[in-house]
């Protein structure tokens, strides 16, 4: 039996491998997914561990407020110098060396910052003597030598055109530096640090452009022989002050690729969930590709019942032909894995997302993730055509035109879809009304809207039919014979067409729901930058998120015409034992930011002196804190700051909070804070918005390059680029559900062709044409596609509006335009999933065509 | 040559000269036709009958333009169809062509009025009503128009088939066994409704059977074997058809 079963997949060998498509796309994308993520994982691993190398242990700038290294941008704080000559006076030190690591960025040769991909603009200070401690080395050139000079990392180089004996500019805390390139340097191990850039400095340089006179920022140390990392730290820690700490090497390693990894897991996951929505798109494809199989087996499966075989028999030879496809497919996805991984790479830098590689690591894991999923997703699939297989009675063998007898469960009628789409809907109401945690709320949606989706996919067969009616009707109008007999087929088995639809209906509704809940979004953030942006100019930086020097700043308050300037300090701090945002403002902030006050009105900011503080009302609600109240605020370095409150805001809905949770002033953040920066300056000038006053602007940034000048529909636009980025990052990846989707079609199309063969003969005889076959079965498909979007838009529409009423932060809004779009989508994917089908169609002998059976 | 009633020389719709047709090559070949010609007048009906094997469903479909012959040419309506290309031969079976068939190959989803005007819905036509009634009441399923093929019976399939052969009043109307696939009784009727069209529209007919009674209604019969005519009756009784069959055999 098993051999019958195999030797038929062999004979069905092209509708074996279009079956086997849907669950190839799925299952690589997994085995990518952990590719490209294992690749990056052990990358930074590779860095962090040849940072260490030959480090027995090592000092760090410890901030007061925990969350190191969670945040890129926040550089602990360094610590004082002295520590090195009493850490090289310990008996079992061999060699110590203290050093100073910072952000500092490149200008390219277009004048603006290099940046690629929010990653990292790494500066080092280097020590002559100290190169066991170095990870670094030289590619070309020498290390820098005096005050002028700078080393970058090669692949920047090459990347920009930069030569050793070149000036650079360079952006530390001012306005850009001129440096000569001394060297370039490279990372041994590593393949690419991604989109990151590095310079290194002599120390003293590092030390006055960094403003770090007198600190390191860590100091790294090497243990006598005999001398275990363990001891060395202990005999350490007694020395060190409230803003260094001490870990081993090898901790520290595992700590930097612990936080990286934490990053990474969310990244993984998140790319998995696509995969999974392509595998469970494959499983509906795969199981209605086995229904129309099985369906024209029917004969063939009788006449084996009549030989004797029994229903145990022939379940298990539709399972074994399932097993076999599946296996194969996990297989082959699995190698396409690797391509995809370096694909899914170029993808995420080519949406910003630029991190660095090392040679690929194909991990057993990936293997039996990839194989068990595929298989057993395909096995699951198969389960009710085979179950359906196993009763079709053997007097079928000799029945003309015999058909499966209806399932189990089709005298129960719609009831059981039914139940489905009620029991998803009212989970996910109860997900968007009813008041628990954000986690449970959307599990409830998410679980909510799987059900929702299997119970439309049930309830589908019973609405072909009538929307047929509807959606066919362009065909039928403007068809002409084709058209009209297109529509006419699309109904004739309404459960095979509902099921075909109902594949590309899930990963439209995932693609309607993100487009409209990101319209939501972002109307919510225009509305609120609408209210709070009264300035006539906004400076943040190139990548519009990054806080930047506040010397850009004070380039502007010379300007003439320059009324305003003033900028939003950004830090945290910690306050009733958590974690918070804290910002500085400057007395006449209101005058380019409108805040709803609550208490404290509008001269709250200028009010802040030395000791003032401003929350927003759900800090003040959180905290049970009024006008008057005291907070004790505890900053990075270490220091407490007891405040009072004076002013309490609503921030508008949905968009940033204009002073994060809690605001003091600038000139008290600027002495609490080392390295102060903005994340966001308000400009205003005389006459508003001028081409005059705008060149005088951009003139006075002239030595920011990472500065960028704009107005208010510009910041808007801005602000909204990383949403937008994030937006078509989301919709490239589910399209990947909707690519496995059109292979449904195809294969369903590819099936009824084989199955009409007769009938397309009869009709070529009573005089149609090829061209007219051909549009025949691609207004089918259209209408297959067109029904896919009128079941899977409405949907994401209603996931988009629960999801939006739980998450709070979107304004329900229905981008048109966008739907249309879709729309449009689905119709030339229809058509697209029809040529080859379509073709196979036309191209039928007549004569032979006629005499199939 | 055939004479109409009046005495006046009738068109020929149908002629073919010297037709063969090979199958596979060299040692393996075999040749279902062997040089056949044939002309057919309107207003005849031609039925080809022959042991399996004699070539008749070949002639057939080479007289159709379903198959290219090996040599030999085909003329419909005055036009050389050997040589047409898919799309000329495509506009030759809307003009000129219609065909029964054994299985009645209707469309499932369609009404028999659907199915019986498909032709023409096809060509982008429409139907003259008239004509349309007159063959519903002629093949009795004026009743049944908006029946579909599932709730018919095989003969009124058939009868529906026949219809839509009929709706374009083609020059020549191939039936390939159209009782083939029918009980005696219901092909007694699409046999009557055959010689009823051809005595009454003046339809030109080629009916491959291997049904002597089937024969016995047409004006010639053409008696194949081994890929050559070896016989022609015109009007003869089934049991002078099954006489010439016996001393085919």
């Amino acid at each position: 039996m098993a051999a019958v079963a195999l030797k038929g997949l062999l004979r069905r060998k092209a509708r074996a491998v279009l079956t086997a498509i849907a669950i190839v796309l799925g299952v690589a994308m997994v085995s990518g997914t952990y590719i490209l993520t294992d690749t990056i994982k052990s990358a930074f691993s590779t860095v962090f561990t040849s940072v260490y190398k030959n480090t027995d242990a090592v000092i760090t700038g410890r901030s007061a407020i925990g969350g190191e290294g969670n945040e890129e941008r926040q550089v602990p704080p360094s610590f004082p110098a002295p520590l090195l000559a009493q850490v090289r006076a310990l008996p079992d030190v061999a060699q110590a060396s203290g050093g100073i690591s910072d952000r500092a960025q490149l200008v390219g040769r277009n004048g603006k910052v290099i940046s690629r991909g929010g990653a990292p603009a790494l500066a080092f200070s280097y020590q002559p003597g100290a190169e066991r401690f170095n990870p670094l080395s030289l590619a070309s050139g020498n290390w820098p030598s005096n005050s002028k000079q700078v080393a970058i990392d090669a692949s920047t180089a090459s990347k920009e055109g930069f030569k050793v004996g070149q000036p650079i500019g360079v952006v530390a805390r001012g306005p850009a530096q001129r440096f000569t390139i001394s060297g370039t340097v490279k990372f041994g191990g590593v393949s690419s640090l991604g989109g990151a850039t590095m310079s290194v400095f002599t120390l003293p340089t590092a030390e006055q452009i960094f403003d770090k006179q007198g600190r390191f920022d860590s100091i790294q140390i090497a243990a006598k022989p005999g001398v275990s990392p363990q001891q060395l730290v202990a005999q350490i820690r007694p020395l060190l002050p409230p803003s260094a700490q001490v870990r081993t090497g090898q901790a520290q390693a595992q700590k930097s690729t612990d936080n990286t990894n934490g990053f990474l897991n969310i990244f993984k996951d998140f790319l998995l969930a696509f995969g999974g929505v392509a595998l469970f798109v494959g499983s509906f494809v795969i199981a209605n590709t086995l229904s129309i199989t099985i369906a024209q087996r029917t004969r063939e499966l009788a006449t084996l019942r009549t030989l004797g075989a029994t229903r145990r028999q022939v379940l298990r030879s539709v399972l074994l032909e399932a097993f076999v496809i599946g296996l194969l497919a996990s297989i082959v996805g699995l190698f396409l894995g690797l391509g995809l991984a370096k694909g899914l790479n170029s993808l995420l830098v080519s949406f910003g997302i630029d991190l660095p590689q090392a040679s690929t690591v194909f991990a057993t894991r990936t293997v039996i993730v990839s194989l068990l999923v595929g298989v057993v997703i395909t096995m699951l699939a198969a389960l009710r055509p085979a179950l359906r297989s196993t009763r079709v009675p053997p007097i079928a063998a000799v029945r003309e035109g015999a058909v499966l007898p209806p399932g189990r469960f089709a005298r129960l009628g719609a009831y059981p879809a039914l139940t489905t789409v009620l029991a998803g809907l009212a989970l996910m109401v109860v997900g968007a009304l009813v008041s628990l945690s954000t986690g449970t709320r959307l599990l409830a949606i998410g679980v909510g809207a799987v059900a929702l989706l299997v119970g439309v996919a049930m309830l589908a067969p019973r609405l072909v039919p009538p929307l047929v009616r509807v959606l066919g009707w362009p065909a039928r109008r403007f068809g002409a014979a084709a058209g009209s007999l297109a529509s006419a087929n699309s109904t004739r088995n309404p459960a095979r067409t509902a099921s075909t639809a109902s594949a590309l209906m899930i990963g439209l509704a995932l693609v309607t729901f993100v487009g409209v809940l990101a319209a939501g979004l972002r109307t919510r953030f225009e509305r609120s930058v609408n209210e709070i942006f009264v300035a006539n100019y906004a400076l943040t930086a190139s990548n519009n998120f990054s806080p930047i020097s506040i010397a850009s700043a004070k380039a502007l308050a010379t300007v003439p015409g320059v009324e305003v300037v003033t900028g939003v300090r950004a830090g945290t701090g910690r306050a009733f034992g958590s974690r918070l945002n804290v910002t500085g403002v400057s007395p006449d902030v209101n005058r380019v930011i409108h805040t709803k006050w609550l208490a404290g009105g509008s001269q709250a900011p200028a009010s802040l002196g030395e000791d003032g503080a401003i929350v927003t009302k759900s800090y003040a609600k959180e905290n049970h804190l009024r006008v008057g109240s005291p907070v004790s605020l505890e900053v990075p370095n270490g220091q407490r700051v007891a405040l009072a409150v004076r002013g309490i805001y609503e921030p508008p809905k949905g968009g940033a909070t204009q002073f994060g949770d809690l605001a003091i002033s600038t000139a008290r953040f600027d002495g609490l804070y080392s390295n102060p920066q903005n994340v966001y300056t308000f400009i205003d000038t005389q006459g508003g918005v001028t081409p005059a006053n705008t060149r005088a602007l951009q003139t006075a940034l002239a030595g920011f390059p990472d500065a960028k000048l704009q107005t208010k529909a510009q910041f808007k636009k801005n602000q909204l680029e990383g949403l937008n980025l994030l937006l078509n990052l989301l919709y490239v990846l589910l399209s990947l559900s909707i690519v496995v989707s059109l292979f449904g079609i195809v294969n369903t199309l590819v099936l009824t062709v084989f199955e009409r063969t007769r009938e397309l003969g009869m009709l070529r005889a009573v005089g149609m044409a090829r061209r007219q076959v051909r549009r025949m079965i691609r207004y089918e498909s259209v209408i297959t596609a067109l029904l896919g979007a009128a079941f899977g838009i409405p949907l994401g529409i209603v996931l988009a509006l629960l999801v939006g009423v739980a998450i709070k932060y979107a304004v329900f809004t229905v981008p048109v335009g966008t739907l249309v779009v879709f729309v449009i989508a689905a119709v030339i994917a229809g058509m697209i999933a029809a040529i080859f089908p379509a073709r196979r169609a036309a191209r039928l002998n007549v004569l032979e065509a006629l005499q199939y059976e | 040559m055939t004479a109409a009633p009046d005495g006046h020389p009738r068109e020929i719709v149908v002629a073919a000269s010297d037709l063969t047709r090979r199958y596979g090559e060299e040692a393996t070949a075999v040749d279902a036709l062997r040089g056949v010609s044939l002309q057919v007048a309107a207003g005849d009906l031609v039925a080809v009958m022959g042991p399996s094997g004699s070539g008749k469903s070949t002639l057939m479909h080479a007289l159709a333009g379903l198959d290219q012959p090996t040599s030999g040419s085909v003329q419909i309506a005055g036009a050389e169809i050997t040589h047409m290309d898919d799309a000329e031969l495509t506009q030759l079976r809307r003009d000129h062509i219609g065909f029964v068939f054994q299985f009645f190959n209707l469309l499932p989803m369609l009404t028999a009025e659907e199915n019986i005007v498909l032709p023409l819905t096809i060509a982008g036509e429409h139907a003259d009503r008239e004509w349309l009634d007159e063959l519903l009441s002629r093949t009795g399923l004026g009743a049944r128009r908006s029946h579909r093929p599932a709730e018919l019976s095989g003969g009124e399939q058939q009868r529906v088939a026949l219809a839509r052969a009929l709706v374009t009043r083609p020059t020549i109307l191939f039936a390939d066994e159209p009782t083939g696939n029918l009980d005696s009784k219901t092909s007694a009727e699409i046999l009557e409704l055959l010689r009823l069209s051809a005595r009454q529209y003046g339809q030109t007919i080629v009916m491959v059977t291997h049904d002597a009674r089937g024969a016995a209604i047409a004006n010639r019969i053409l008696f194949l074997a081994d890929g050559l005519i070896v016989n022609e009756l015109s009007g003869a009784t089934p049991t002078q058809v099954l006489e010439v069959m016996g001393s085919l055999q």
